[in-house]
């Protein structure tokens, strides 16, 4: 396997459009013109990469990373999962970013206008970086669905927001992560700019019953699958570097 | 039925919601003591080598209206063309340069802010030189999924006619919105590039 080989198109119909008009911020942010095809070059081939070193002991852990007297109010989980290719090999060295509302739905921002409480003890944000094998794991508390103004009465189901850096920027990907058996997420209009069912289940982290921590946390696992490069075994293209 | 590919779909992008800034910049919006800087904050230190200059611009909506909200990613070459990455294979690239930076917008006026180096020349695939570029990587409240686009520079006309990428845009009225305009205070360049998502002049973007 070359390490020079371009990645995979992207599955347009596998991600959500850019026009999606039940999504209302989606109809004067989305571009209008078609994409302008760009095979990869050096600059979307690299990209920034992280260590170890750029974490801090409590990074992974929102239960204790903000808390001031405290622990914060929730039912307790760990989420844990691979970072892979398409491919379906392991990414390591990938830096996850993720930040969540408390168990109340509300989020520590100030253009934040839900009624639910802010937690004193609760910041809603982390990261982690995945080992050799692309693992992560992190422990938080399990969010809360709220209400957000799209429709009069549209509410978001409990999910997590991930921010991704694979080994390049064609690489970077932001999405959210839902919970299993939760009936909000298949009324969410933002969950259905995903035209596809099989994508959105793709999101739904599954509960791992033998992952719990007995009497502490539940667990949930969710795999993130970044884009995956051409192999060039037989192909003898020329290359630009 | 037929065998199966050992193929994994990539996972479906979600928007970054109203509140990203929680989870890149928890700094910027008064989250204090989780980590001490904002990743992405600083892309240079004193050692730095090349020409210091500065990238501001804002997001426009369909309207016209800036967007408050937007994250902006950037992602550049150093002085000497060269990208601080283990992919770049062509020599290493300056240890006192991070090539990625991330702002937030000024929640007031809706203008993003860079200080960074201009960035060298680097090679399209058939090994052509394209015309020094930054590539740029939106997120936001109302974006599905994150909008790919490249800053070119004003004063690079003679690299930006030769420059195969910007050679691929069959609409050539439309490479404008790829060019940031130069102004000079100070001896600090500042290069302006507004990026519009939609309507009169909207900006080119890229499926890479
Ligand atoms: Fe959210």
């Amino acid at each position: 396997m070359s390490d020079d080989g371009s990645y995979f198109q992207r599955d347009r119909a596998w991600h959500p459009p850019a026009f999606t008009p039940d999504y209302k911020t989606s109809i004067l942010r989305s571009p209008r013109f078609p994409l302008l095809s760009l095979d990869n070059t050096i600059s979307e081939l690299t990209g920034p990469v992280f260590g170890d070193a750029l974490l801090g002991p409590l990074d992974n852990d929102l239960i204790r990373n903000y808390a001031k007297d405290g622990d914060p109010i929730g039912q307790r989980i760990v989420v844990y999962g691979r970072v892979l290719d398409e491919n379906a090999r392991a990414v390591p060295g990938a830096l996850l970013e993720f930040w969540q509302a408390n168990a109340g739905g509300r989020y520590r921002h100030r253009k934040e206008t839900y009624l639910a409480a802010i937690d004193p003890n609760f910041g809603g944000c982390g990261r982690a970086i995945t080992d050799s094998e692309g693992r992560y794991e992190f422990r938080t508390i399990k969010p809360g669905a709220y209400p957000w103004p799209n429709g009069v009465n549209d509410w978001r189901p409990a999910h997590i927001h991930f921010s991704v850096f694979g080994h390049a920027f064609a690489q970077r990907l932001i999405t959210q992560m839902y919970f299993e058996g939760d009936p909000m997420i298949w009324q969410c209009p933002i969950v259905r700019t995903i035209p596809d069912k099989a994508a959105i289940e793709q999101l739904v982290a599954a509960l791992d019953r033998n992952a719990t921590l007995p009497m502490d946390a539940l667990a949930y696992k969710f795999d993130i699958v970044l884009r995956g490069r051409r192999a060039t075994m037989f192909e003898n293209r020329p290359e630009g570097n | 039925m037929v065998q199966k590919l050992d193929r994994l779909k990539e996972s479906p992008s979600q928007t970054a919601g109203p509140y990203v800034h929680i989870g890149t910049n928890p700094n910027s919006v008064e989250i204090k003591g989780v980590w001490n800087e904002d990743l992405g904050s600083r892309m240079l230190n004193t050692q730095t080598l090349g020409e210091r200059i500065v990238l501001e611009g804002r997001v426009l909506d369909g309207s016209g209206a800036p967007l408050k909200d937007v994250l902006v990613e950037i992602w550049q070459a150093d002085a000497q063309g060269l990208y601080p990455s283990p992919q770049e294979k062509r020599g290493k690239a300056d240890p006192h340069f991070a090539g990625w930076g991330r702002q937030p917008v000024d929640p007031v006026t809706g203008i993003y802010h860079f200080e960074t180096v201009k960035p060298g020349r680097v090679p399209y695939r058939d090994g052509r030189m394209m015309a020094p570029h930054v590539t740029f990587w939106l997120v936001s409240r109302g974006i599905n999924l994150g909008l790919h686009t490249r800053l070119y520079f004003a004063d690079e006309e003679e690299a930006n006619a030769q420059c195969p990428v910007l050679a691929r845009i069959e609409h050539t009225r439309r490479i404008p919105t790829l060019i940031a305009s130069r102004s000079e205070a100070n001896g600090l360049a500042t290069y302006t590039f507004d990026i519009r998502l939609q309507g009169e002049g909207e900006t080119v973007f890229f499926d890479i």
